[in-house]
């Protein structure tokens, strides 16, 4: 059984690479390329994905077919499972609006105003991405305990506990993903002609109307697209999560740290299924973006 | 003129033979039985409306491209599986592809290093190929460095550097501003002169072609239209594509109901050309009288030389000129139009060029 | 103009939340290790980073993060040639494919190579009889940030010569010149700041990589520990200021990145400006 699983990733790739061959050759006159290195890349670019993505990807395909189906499903019904996607699905989901919203606001302040420190806030805006999570995790950790810099504050003021909440577990989210939504956004609205404002401005359209109605539609797509790479990176995220969330059962134990338990329990069987359930969520989202996306370009493309 | 047909006759005496050449990209035929030669040291156009096909020929004459099937020929030698580089052809990109990180002699000299040439046969050449283009002293600029017209000098120097016997040229005037075109175009038919290379152009602008190249080969949706000289080509368009490209045309459906056109059933279309018509005041006196048609001019333009007048006949707008020495037309003024000649067409899409009746039955031509 | 004008109040109104929200979310998380780094003085926190176990745990960081740059640079120049130089079939699939890794949690980063190197694989055998150990082991950490940071570089690189387009290499290859020629004297000179803007990105991403690396590490001190994984040990154990120490030096080196990043940034620009 498990031999025939290698076998089968190694045809698998063979067959792959194999397909592109005969359809180049199977021309009337071989295609012959002008700019040299088309085999080398090929070669190397299908081997190292072959190496790094595609066997990795089918392995996981492969083992969770020898998983039994009634198996798999009280697997990721289990309860503390439920409530585990729970709770990566509504913090994520919270951190993403959260960052859509101060992402747009950040890039509009960004593109369109002039102030000082404004070339720090630009740089920082990626600290997210240099910063190790595991780091960024047990520092918001520390500033949002009930005595930590921040977390006292809001203790003390509203009564409101954030690390080792729902509550930690976004803001570490908000923290991870807001750079997505501020890149994706910024170029958008730096190429968005000032004279389409202006035009919206001589028309007689008030400040809101000219927000809602002409630049809202324009960002709309990128916004879109820098949400969904927040909400899915949020969803498996680890790293930062981990140390604020402290991790009770049912209250704030997120699905990749179901993952990691069982596989600390050495329960591969276990392990896949939770992932492959977050692996189809991931992709469902990106789906969705790639749907939006299209939709979106075929009303630009059509009205220009 | 070729006859494509004459394969093997033509073969002997052509530098460069294309025989039915076919190409297509998905499901869009970018070339559909493309035929045709070009003889040693001429300078050859290739004119056709955008997307007509012309640059994909070029492109697979270098070698860029594939066909999907057809031979082509350089010097009598099958060259569809020599590689793009050993075909010994010069190409001049439309943009000129010049290489941004490296200056105007590097530019030039590139092609010589890439082939080994010895570094004091490639300094000769390159300064050579420097003060024919008329560049002395810029040797050290970057291409972005350049002006418009500069650029597509060293593209042209860079493509004959290493001496190829063809010379392709991709729209060499389609980046540069209207003005220093006039003047580049004058300046490339001296140069090709000059060294004296088989060159094939494309463009999409007639005057470019009528005024530049030896032959013109019209080219629509993926096919050959017609070869000839520019005078061949102008003044007896074979299709109805070709007449109504060429020149300043006006289409006229049922050429019938014209005056002095009346033989020709209702089948029958028509192109005219301002030069084939003449506008007349009210009250002027006119050898065909009887044959004018009235109408109501709707525009007039000065152009200098002559005067361009829009001219509506039954509800079609027909251009004419009028000299400038002529009593001025007014716009809103009825005048009488005469047509001399129509280049006349059915079904079949061949163009007949057919007098207005009411001349001589002799001036009537029909190929 | 006009609408910059009128909307003073409102500018600044803006201005101030984005202060405060990047304040509180961004700088002070910086400070804050900076701060707890330092509390007992810089002798504790030498005494933190020479640690034996710190000095292993930076050594094995800068080796992984030295081998997946190298990795990813070699995959992502030549990724980048293949998909924007070529038009073939499959071009497609491959592109996906190599952006795919973004999507994937770090943490199944980890299973998938757990499950394809680790005991129940197929494969399992025969590396054991080779006697190469993947999984719990430095080759299966590397493999892992590989893969997190698979396309950090061609992703940096692809959309450069989209825009560039492929005029300039044709001309080179028309006149004969091989392919290695065209990269280095046409290619290269047009992506050098975009190359190096992917390989700080993913220098960084791979120094600071958590998930993926805790599946495939067996935590040993001294041998797999990465300083990301290093920090996790040490804070479990409460030891907060020696935690909060080698941290410093990732918050450093993250710095670093932003202030490169920014240079290499605006090169790109001025240069594309010029062309």
């Amino acid at each position: 059984m498990q031999n025939g699983c290698a076998g089968a990733i190694a045809s698998c790739a063979a067959a792959a690479v194999e397909r592109w061959n005969p359809i180049l050759k199977e021309k009337k006159r071989k295609k012959k390329r002008v700019i040299p290195g088309f085999g080398l890349s090929l070669g190397i670019v299908t081997a190292m994905l072959g190496l790094i993505v595609v066997i990795p990807l089918c392995t996981l395909v492969i083992f969770s077919a020898q998983l039994s189906f009634p198996e798999f499903i009280s697997t990721v019904t289990r309860p503390r499972v439920l409530s585990s996607y729970a709770v990566s699905f509504r913090t994520a989901f919270v951190a993403a609006v959260i960052d859509a919203v101060m992402g747009t606001i950040l890039a509009w302040v960004l593109v369109r105003y002039e102030f000082p420190g404004k070339e720090i806030m630009n740089g920082i805006i990626e600290l997210p991405f240099a910063l190790p999570t595991a780091v960024a995790g047990i520092s918001l950790t520390h500033l949002t305990t009930t005595n930590g810099w921040v977390g006292s504050i809001f203790y003390r003021l509203f009564g409101i506990q954030i690390a080792y909440t729902t509550i930690g577990i976004t803001v570490a989210l908000v923290f991870i993903g807001i750079p997505f939504v501020v890149r994706s956004v910024q170029p958008v609205l730096e190429s968005l002609d000032p004279q389409f404002e202006e035009a919206a401005n001589i028309l007689g359209a008030n400040g809101r109307q000219t927000l809602w109605h002409v630049i809202l539609p324009e960002i709309f797509p990128s916004l879109i697209a820098g949400f969904t790479t927040s909400f899915a990176r949020g969803l498996g995220e680890y790293g930062s999560v981990v140390f604020i969330a402290g991790n009770t059962p049912y209250k704030t134990e997120i699905a990749p740290l179901m993952i990691m338990s069982e596989l600390q329990e050495y329960d591969y069987a276990s392990a896949t299924s939770i992932a492959l359930v977050m692996l189809l969520a991931a992709f469902a989202i990106l789906f969705i973006n790639a749907v939006v996306q299209s939709r979106a370009s075929r009303i630009v493309s059509g009205i220009a | 003129m070729e006859q494509p047909n004459n394969k093997t006759e033509a073969a002997n005496e052509n530098y460069l033979e294309l025989r039915g050449i076919n190409k297509a990209f998905q499901d869009c035929h970018a070339s559909q039985d493309v035929s045709f030669g070009v003889k040693k040291g001429q300078l050859v156009a290739l004119l056709g409306p955008s997307g007509s096909g012309k640059t994909t020929i070029l492109r697979i004459i270098a070698g860029l491209e594939t066909a999907d099937s057809g031979e082509i020929l350089i010097n009598g030698k099958e060259v569809s599986d020599v590689p793009a580089s050993k075909r010994g052809v010069g190409f001049v990109f439309q943009n000129y592809a010049l290489f941004r990180y490296k200056t105007v002699y590097d530019n030039i000299a590139f092609g010589l290093k890439v082939n080994k040439w010895k570094t004091k046969d490639i300094r000769e050449r390159v300064n050579e190929l420097i003060s024919l283009i008329g560049l002395e002293g810029l040797e050290k600029r970057y291409p972005n460095q350049l002006s418009g017209g500069q650029r597509q000098r060293v593209a042209f120097a860079r493509a004959l550097a290493p001496n190829p016997e063809l010379l392709l040229l991709d729209e060499p005037f389609a980046a540069i501003d209207a003005k220093v075109r006039q003047e580049l175009r004058a300046w490339l038919r001296e140069m090709i002169n000059k060294v004296g290379v088989t060159s094939i152009f494309v463009t999409h602008d007639q005057d470019e072609a009528i005024e530049v190249a030896d032959e013109i080969i019209i080219t629509n949706a993926g096919r050959i239209e017609q070869i000839g000289s520019p005078m061949g080509i102008y003044r007896s368009p074979d299709t109805a594509f070709v007449a109504e490209f060429m020149g300043h045309p006006t289409r006229i459906d049922n050429i019938g109901s014209f005056c002095g056109f009346g033989q020709l059933g209702p089948e029958y279309h028509a192109v005219i050309r301002p030069e084939n018509v003449s506008i007349s005041k009210e009250g002027e006196t006119l050898r065909y009288e009887i044959s004018t048609e009235e109408g109501i001019v709707e525009r007039v333009l000065f152009r200098g030389r002559e005067m361009d007048l829009w001219v509506r006949i039954h509800g079609i707008l027909v251009q004419g000129m009028r000299k400038i020495e002529e009593e001025p037309v007014q716009e809103g003024e009825k005048v009488r139009v005469f047509i001399y000649r129509a280049y006349v067409f059915g079904e079949d899409q061949k163009v007949q060029i057919i007098g207005n009746s009411l001349i001589n039955t002799e001036e009537t031509v029909i190929i | 103009m006009n609408t910059k004008k009128n909307s003073g109040p409102v500018k600044w109104l803006l201005i101030g939340i984005c202060a405060v929200f990047l304040t509180v979310m961004l700088i002070l998380p910086l400070i804050y290790v900076l701060v707890t780094a330092f509390r007992e003085g810089v002798g504790a926190f030498w005494e933190a980073v020479s640690d034996e176990y710190a000095v292993k745990a930076i050594l094995l960081t800068i080796e992984v993060t030295v081998l997946t740059v190298i990795f990813n640079t070699i995959f992502g120049v030549f990724a980048a040639w293949l998909i924007t130089r070529f038009e073939f079939r499959g071009k497609k699939i491959i592109s996906t494919l190599i952006d795919l890794p973004l999507t994937v949690s770090p943490i199944i980063a980890g299973l998938i190579y757990v499950l394809t190197f680790g005991r129940q694989s197929a494969l399992y055998p025969y590396l054991k009889e080779a006697g190469i150990q993947i999984i719990f082991a430095v080759p299966g950490i590397v493999l892992a940030t590989i893969f997190v940071t698979f396309p950090f570089v061609s992703r940096e690189i692809i959309p450069v010569l989209t825009a560039k387009g492929t005029d300039e290499e044709e001309a080179a290859a028309l006149m004969g010149a091989g392919g290695f020629r065209i990269f280095r004297e046409i290619t290269f000179p047009h992506i050098k700041w975009s190359l190096l803007y992917g390989i700080v990105l993913c220098s960084a991403r791979a120094m600071g990589e958590f998930g993926a690396v805790s599946v495939l590490s067996g935590h040993l001190r001294g041998k797999t520990n990465t300083m990301p994984l290093y920090i996790e040990l040490l804070y479990q154990g409460y030891d907060f200021t020696g935690a909060f120490a080698v941290s410093a030096i990732l918050v450093l080196m993250a710095v670093i990145i932003l202030v490169l990043r920014s240079i290499l940034e605006r090169r790109g620009k001025q240069e594309t400006q010029d062309a």
